[in-house]
């Protein structure tokens, strides 16, 4: 409720600009403010009036300077008010108030704490220990006023009502001493236990506390001083132990937590067995224990505990393998489970033999004491989980699981059965979740055959997004015979029939199995190609999807199996060289014999990796600082040199894809300084202005592609520094100055003028304030002479503004780009559709058909809200979609997936024609990281926003354009 | 001491004709009211007669309750209402009231029109027994009377299978009926709070068994069934029509879904379509990922599943069919094995298991030759699976449901004798508590120690309150001193003495007790009274101690007197008094310097005497 309140207060905070502009107007309405309430509150003649009053009173912002006073008044009314509801809104109040930025509420302690000594009402001291833990909480820098709210909580612990000592709890919680132990003031800190009781032994006598909501405070408030760094003593473990049986779940969740922390912070002291003189390690036991509470009654505590598990790498292997064990009987015999059961099938070498009747018949009689029924420690522990009924414990089961099969090997090795078996989930998030944890433990194990098969069987899964985690997961597989490529090839193949948008997902899963296992490809060789000893065997289909697919797998396990192509025909390496020059990124490039001339370019990355990319680094480098010897712009052969640079960087870009980001960012900002430097270099300058208009009409388009590309250059490229940033900026602000001086000399309205150069000066003074820092790198600049000029800037006329930016901007040297750590360009690629249909999409015109888009961005942040789908119609007209959040998927680390439909509908054409389809990046200069918005407290006023900054807003088509061919017919009557 | 009564009439050690007597808080209640499939004769009904030789049962049963639909729980209902004659309220589930009667009607129609049996239940009369149902809904409190109440718990089993907590008073019973620990594809797991029952009456099918993850059974049976599809065989799944066969229809349906399969379902009609109608309906007993999604879609609304017709069998192309009964002993499954027997490619998948006779037996003992009627031979080539599919709790389950539940004392029922007293020792091994395992006809009986509430009056408790410290702590009992007064008609009253002889109109009588000691002292009387009081004063610090002119001294509530003996002048008798409120209370007069003969040690006596 108090969220609601201050969400509300804080809606209202920023509507007030807008409703009172300037901002004198809101400083002379303040002392009213209180005034008001005070008289209201006078008003009112019954409790509910003030209570109404209050409640009106709430939903108003309070500022900074005021709180005092409006405190004051609301105190004073607090101790005549006889009406506990009225007193309870202003003890909320007082919290709320305390919470104001700016205002700092120490003054108002004393008064907080001396309304608690007379209160009655068990509500209102709860409500007002609320407000105080929101005052101490505000004021963390105070150890004395800790001290004094800490003594209040003890005070009022005894209190008879839960409220009050939960909040009580909650306040020792938050501001019990971390360091020092606390005690009556005449023992100072220091002082050994005996007489002295520090806060995590009064809390925790509320362990035992008659009701479940003080239990769980006490809990709470103990992880609460934990989380403030203070160490939990280890006689707290078997009280929290105790309480995992309670009989509320929130305590029994709270607990299980509290009981992680210990084991986390003494994970090798050693703890007795109860009923035994054994002991174990604590970790060990908190492991035990836990465990039994994924069997727990309720769903929350067991999805808590689950998790929970995930996190508890430092127990012993014994225990964790566990959590896996689970004995089969019938009628008292044992009875093998059918993981082991598919497992001896396997290694007698019998392959699908078919159930039998009684296949499972149980073995050998057990002794029925050996039986343990209830599963004592951590026995089961996930087999539990995993077939949970609720699929936010089974979710919460597999990742405990991931994360603990990533630690160890072994445990990874025995749950891959247990994950296999997730993949048939009826929930799909689940199976999901499981293919996406095995691919990440993929690294430790290795698949058996019989369960690849149940892997492979999901590969016809409808959805798609569980086949292409499972194409992803088979990348990262080991198998262990060549039967099990062939079957993975196999059903791969049957994918790409059943779905054949697949495509690109099943081959790329090919290239990394068939680089993966070179040797168990070797032997397959002859029969995925079909070739005979004897006789030529006709020549596959160049286009088929299968086809290439059987050929992405052979040509990268060649790679490193340098034996296989001699078991090749003619034909195949005819289509080597036609794949590796159309899908270069599957294809490897081969030492084929005789065949030279398919590699000599791509010799360069097939080289030793490492190497090139250093080497290329330092090319781009040296490119750099050779352009940086650039001083004046006018010297001659500056142009050439700056051209030139451009095209190696662009081309460097090309060939070392690690560098592409950087090499293009490079290029493009020295591609925006040879434009104003060409732009600036025109001799025709001096000329009189209607002489030289188609000078100036290039000047203007150079002025404006400048801009467009700092636009792209801020915003395309991630892992930018805030010093990038700033020379960016700095060459829009040479572009923004170039534009100036042209208007000035084309256009003679001096209303015009003026505007602009106020404009101008703006920008110039936020550029200062948003690169403050960065100014000292700036030496020599446009920026830094205009600085030194700017006094006389802004008093000055605009003519004479004009003269001044004219000639600063010839005279400033070209600004040298540092390069940062790493740089990447967004890209985005669309893969649906391909634009390779002949085929029309036809429709009824006035209905709308829907497209379906697939494509890949990279390196793009925060894609839900920047990236928008363009579609342009033949008759010029654009439709920009953006697609819902739902519609991105992130598959790998900068990496998202956009599936979406978009909803394309025309008027009638008379004859098919294509429309093109691409990709946008939005971006909006007041998004960028440093004038965020959202980081304006509601006490700062939003104008201090430059009102300039914030309105540029625009796109960057980052996609190529894919045409789609499309036909809306007439509607028939 | 109070006792509960358990007396099961069936499924006391046998499986089959539940029926259980349970009488606790002076209320009868009939727990299940089944009937046992492998007799024909009387034995297939419980022995009401039990309960009462020639009266009606209404006068002897407070309420009965149905937990499921299955027959063996609720087959001899119309029986025992109306036959036998019974008009009390009858708790059931609404699903249960909504199948039920589908079951006793298909039930009515075997054994009257098929064996031509007289002297049965007829349709009249299941209506009119359904219209004594009482509902209920889960974790719904329902008062059958004053004192006794009833509430149900999810039990997953079957449709609308319910677990009943009945309590009277603070004594309670909580019965399973079926129940299923394990969730599968149409229904949840059961689930109870911790309700600390008196007796805790659980089923025990499954007593010596710890079955396998549900996923790998599911998943085999899934690809043996695609499998088959792709090779373009036909497969046949003989099923009994409720329960399991819904949550194969809800695998195979899913499975078809997402793999984008386009083969065809059948299910044979009848029975089933009717019961398929009511699992739509109640949807909030399924499972979480059918309740989560029956808005977009309701999952029994089968996209992939058609009604069957008799003449699809001979169709071309693969197919799967779900047909009734499931032993393969008659009917159409029967009708369709023999139809797709001889081609290998077919498939039939035995979901459950078979009595010994059937033909399902046969062959999956892998008999491959059968002989028909009309000395005919048919030649099975069609591959034979076996997979259990069974909703019951394993031992696992059980151990799982006690720790939910908390009993104090457990029954099993509903199981083999020799299964269950390998579970009983499993029981109270680890839970140490009673187990019992009642058979048929034989009563078990369990003392309980209710707790009695009792009213204590305000005052007397702020009064005590103030007495010892602020807040009383749970950890501790405290004594504290009232009157218990207990009125005909009113429950117990717990007041001061003062108001308890105030309401009673009696007079209060000091009672004091006395005793002599005598001491050696060769003081006179004045001075070994000073001394006497000197010494107190210094031992009991803390108390007040007055030593009246009178020549007593008086220590809180105590009086001390002292006097000689006639005889010796030196033996000095010493008087105590005290009221009989004072109970703990030492004198320490040891110290006193006393010439005590050795051997006699009276100071010693007066310590003992006032403790």
């Amino acid at each position: 409720m108090a969220q609601l309140e201050k969400k509300r207060l804080y809606v209202r905070r920023l509507d007030i600009p807008h409703e009172e502009t300037p901002a004198k107007k809101l400083r002379l309405s303040k002392p009213s403010k209180s005034a008001a309430l005070h008289i209201d509150l006078c008003k009112a003649t019954n409790s509910t009036d003030a209570l109404q009053y209050l409640l009106q009173f709430a939903r108003k912002p309070v500022e900074a300077e005021s709180v005092e006073g409006v405190v004051r008044i609301l105190l004073e009314h607090y101790y005549k008010e006889t009406d506990n509801s009225v007193r309870l809104k202003i003890a909320s109040l007082l919290g709320l108030l305390s919470k104001t930025q700016g205002f700092s509420p120490d003054c108002i302690v004393d008064d907080a704490i001396n309304t608690l000594s007379n209160e009655k009402s068990h509500q209102v001291l709860a409500q007002l220990l609320e407000t105080l833990l929101i005052i101490g909480t505000q004021l963390p820098e105070s150890p004395a006023l800790r001290l004094r709210l800490v003594e209040v909580a003890y005070k009022h612990l005894s209190d008879t009502y839960f409220g009050v000592r939960n909040k009580c709890l909650q306040l020792l919680g938050c501001l019990g001493m971390v360091d020092a132990p606390l005690g009556k003031e005449n023992e100072g800190a220091g002082t050994s236990l005996g007489g002295l009781r520090d806060v995590q032994s009064i809390i925790s006598d509320y362990f035992g506390d008659q009701d479940p909501r003080v239990r769980t405070a006490a809990l709470k408030a103990m992880l609460q001083l934990h989380e403030r760094g203070m160490k939990i003593h280890q006689i707290i473990y078997d009280q929290a132990c105790r309480l995992l049986t309670d009989d509320y779940e929130q305590v029994r969740s709270a607990a299980v937590q509290m009981v992680w922390v210990l084991s986390q912070l003494y994970p090798e002291s050693i703890v007795p067995i109860p009923s035994s003189n054994e002991e174990i390690r604590l970790v060990d036991d908190a492991f035990g224990k836990i465990s039994h509470m994924v069997s727990d009654g309720s769903w929350m505590v067991r999805v808590q505990a689950a998790k929970t598990l995930g996190s508890m790498l430092q127990v012993s292997p014994h225990f964790l393998e566990q959590t896996l064990d689970k004995k089969l009987m019938s009628d008292l015999r044992r009875k093998r489970t059918a993981h082991e059961r598919a497992k001896e099938l396997f290694a007698s070498g019998e392959f699908s033999s078919g159930r039998k009747w009684a296949d499972d018949a149980p073995k050998e009689k057990l002794d029925t004491n050996t039986v343990n029924l209830i599963a004592s420690g951590a026995c089961g522990a996930f087999v539990h989980g995993l077939e949970d009924e609720m699929f936010e414990v089974r979710i919460a089961a597999v990742e405990a699981l991931c994360q603990l099969a990533r630690s160890s090997p072994s445990f990874a090795e025995k749950c891959l059965d247990f994950l296999v078996d997730m993949f048939n989930d009826e929930i799909e998030e689940v199976r999901l979740q499981s293919i996406h944890v095995l691919r990440e433990i993929s690294t430790h194990i290795t698949l058996r055959e019989d369960q690849l098969d149940t892997v492979l069987a999901v590969l016809e899964d409808s959805s798609r997004d569980i086949r292409e985690a499972l194409h992803e997961l088979l990348c990262y597989t080991n198998v262990s015979t060549k039967e099990c490529i062939q079957l993975a090839l196999l059903e791969l193949l049957k994918n790409l029939n059943k779905y054949p948008t697949d495509r690109n997902s099943v081959w790329k899963c090919l290239k990394f199995l068939g680089s993966r296992h070179p040797t168990l490809v070797l032997p397959l060789v002859p029969e995925l190609l079909s070739t005979h000893p004897y006789f030529d065997t006709p020549e596959p289909d160049m286009d088929d999807p299968a086809y290439i697919a059987v050929l992405v797998l052979v040509f990268n396990a060649a790679k490193s199996c340098p034996t296989m192509p001699a078991l090749f025909s003619d034909h195949t390496f005819r289509h080597y060289a036609y794949l590796r020059d159309s899908l270069s990124h599957l294809v490897p490039p081969l030492r084929l014999p005789g065949r030279k001339q398919v590699y000599g370019l791509d010799s360069v990355d097939s080289g030793p990796g490492s190497g090139s990319v250093e080497s290329a680094q330092l090319f781009l480098q040296q490119s750099l600082n050779r352009v940086s010897t650039i001083q004046n712009l006018e010297a001659p052969g500056a142009q050439d040199l700056l051209d030139l640079t451009t095209r190696d960087l662009l081309r460097l870009g090309e060939l070392q894809t690690e560098l592409a980001g950087a090499a293009d960012f490079c290029a493009t900002y020295l591609r925006c300084q040879l434009l104003l430097m060409k732009a600036l270099q025109e001799k025709l300058w001096n000329m009189a202005v209607p002489l030289c208009l188609k000078q100036n009409v290039t000047a203007t388009a150079a002025a404006q592609q400048i801009l467009e590309e700092t636009y792209k250059l801020e915003f395309l490229y991630s892992g930018l520094e805030s010093r990038q940033v700033a020379t960016i900026h700095h060459v829009r602000l040479q572009a923004k100055a170039l534009q100036l001086v042209l208007t000035a000399r084309t256009r003679q309205g001096l209303d015009l003028l003026i505007g602009s150069c106020e404009k101008f000066l703006q920008d110039v003074e936020s550029f200062q304030r948003l690169f403050l820092t960065e100014l000292p790198h700036l030496q020599d600049s446009f920026v830094d002479k205009l600085l030194e000029l700017m006094p006389r800037l802004s008093s000055c006329k605009p003519v004479e503004l004009v003269k001044i930016l004219q000639t600063t901007l010839r005279q400033s040297g070209l600004l040298q780009l540092r390069l940062p750590e790493q740089i990447h360009r967004a890209t985005a690629t669309i893969i649906e559709p391909t634009g390779e249909s002949d085929n029309p999409l036809r429709f009824t015109s006035g209905l709308v058909v829907a497209l379906d888009i697939d494509a890949t961005l990279e390196h793009v942040q925060d894609p839900q809200n920047t990236v928008k789908v363009q579609v342009l119609y033949p008759d010029g007209q654009s439709h920009v979609i953006h697609p819902k959040p739902g519609d991105f998927r992130k598959p790998g680390p900068h990496r998202h997936r956009l599936i979406t439909q978009v909803y394309l509908s025309h008027t009638a054409w008379t004859e098919p024609s294509q429309i093109e389809v691409r990709l946008l990046l939005a971006y909006s200069s007041s998004s960028t990281s440093l004038t965020s918005p959202s980081k304006l407290g509601w006490s700062e006023s939003l104008e201090s926003l430059p009102p300039a900054e914030a309105a540029v807003e625009g796109t960057i088509p980052f996609s190529k354009a894919v045409k789609v061919f499309i036909m809306p017919k007439p509607a028939r009557r | 001491m109070p006792e509960i009564k358990v007396t099961p009439l069936g499924a006391g050690q046998d499986v089959g004709r539940s029926c259980i007597l349970v009488s606790i808080g002076g209320k009868n209640i009939m727990l299940d009211c089944g009937m046992h499939m492998g007799y024909n004769d009387d034995r297939r009904f419980p022995d009401f007669s039990y309960i009462t030789q020639n009266g009606r049962l209404t006068d002897f049963l407070d309420c009965l309750i149905i937990s499921h639909f299955h027959l063996d729980h609720c087959g001899a209902l119309p029986y025992m209402s109306e036959m036998v004659g019974y008009d009390g309220p009858i708790y059931m589930t609404h699903p249960t009231k909504a199948i039920c009667p589908i079951l006793l009607e298909d039930f009515r129609k075997i054994t009257v029109d098929k064996k031509g049996e007289t002297n049965f239940f007829t349709s009249q009369m299941i209506k009119d027994c359904m219209k004594k149902v009482i509902p209920l809904n889960l974790h719904q409190t329902v008062q059958v009377d004053d004192e006794l109440e009833i509430k149900a718990y999810y039990a997953g089993h079957v449709l609308g299978a319910a677990m009943v907590h009945i309590k009277v008073g603070s004594e309670s019973v909580v019965y399973t009926g079926d129940y299923n620990m394990t969730p599968d594809r149409h229904l949840g797991a059961a689930w109870i709070d911790k309700c600390r029952p008196d007796i805790l009456i659980s089923e025990s099918t499954y007593a010596t068994t710890i079955r396998d993850s549900k996923r790998c059974r599911e998943r085999d049976f899934l690809k043996k069934v695609h499998e088959s599809i792709e090779r373009g065989g036909k497969v046949l799944i003989p099923v009994f029509a409720l329960g399991r066969a819904q949550e194969l229809c809800i695998l195979l349906e899913t499975f078809w879904e997402r793999m984008n399969l386009k083969a065809p379902i059948y299910f044979s009609t009848g029975l089933t379509e009717k019961a398929n109608h009511y699992y739509k309906l109640f949807i909030t007993w399924t499972n979480q990922k059918i309740r989560k999604t029956f808005v977009q879609r309701n999952m029994f609304e089968f996209k992939h599943i058609k009604a069957f017709d008799r003449s699809y069998a001979d169709n071309p192309g693969p197919m799967v069919v779900f047909a009734t009964p499931g032993m393969l002993h008659a009917g159409q499954s029967l009708q369709i094995f023999k139809k797709w027997a001889g081609n290998e490619k077919n498939m039939v998948i035995m979901p459950g298991y078979c009595v010994q006779g059937t033909i399902g037996h046969k062959i999956l003992n892998g008999q491959r030759k059968l002989e028909m009627e009309g000395r005919a031979t048919l030649d099975v080539k069609l591959q034979v699976e076996y997979m259990s599919f069974s909703a019951h709790a394993d031992a696992k389950g059980i151990m799982q449901l006690i720790r939910m539940a908390e009993p104090r004392n457990m029954l099993l029922v509903h199981g083999e004798a020799v299964k269950m007293e390998f579970l009983k020792g499993k029981i109270e091994q680890e839970f140490s508590i009673d187990c019992y395992m009642p058979a048929n006809g034989e009563t078990t009986t369990v003392t309980t120690n209710p707790s009695v509430p009792v009213d204590i009056s305000l005052n007397l408790l702020k009064r005590e309150m103030a007495l010892g410290g602020p807040l009383p702590d749970p950890k501790k009992p405290r004594t504290m001193h009232g009157t218990l007064i207990m009125k005909e008609n009113v429950s117990f009253m717990l007041v001061s003495s003062e108001q308890a002889l105030k309401e009673l109109g009696l007079n209060e009588h000091q009672l004091r007790f006395t005793c002599h000691v005598q001491l050696q002292d060769p003081h006179s009387d004045a001075d070994t009274l000073h001394r006497i009081y000197t010494h107190l004063k210094s031992v009991l610090k803390g108390y007040t101690i007055q030593h009246l002119p009178d020549g007593t001294v008086i220590v809180e509530s105590i009086v001390i007197k002292v006097s000689s003996s006639a005889e010796d002048s030196n033996t000095k008798v010493l008087l105590l008094s005290w009221s009989y409120q004072v109970k703990t209370w030492t004198l320490f007069l040891e110290g006193l310097p006393m010439q005590s003969k050795p051997g006699s040690s009276p100071n010693h006596l007066v310590i003992e005497s006032l403790f």
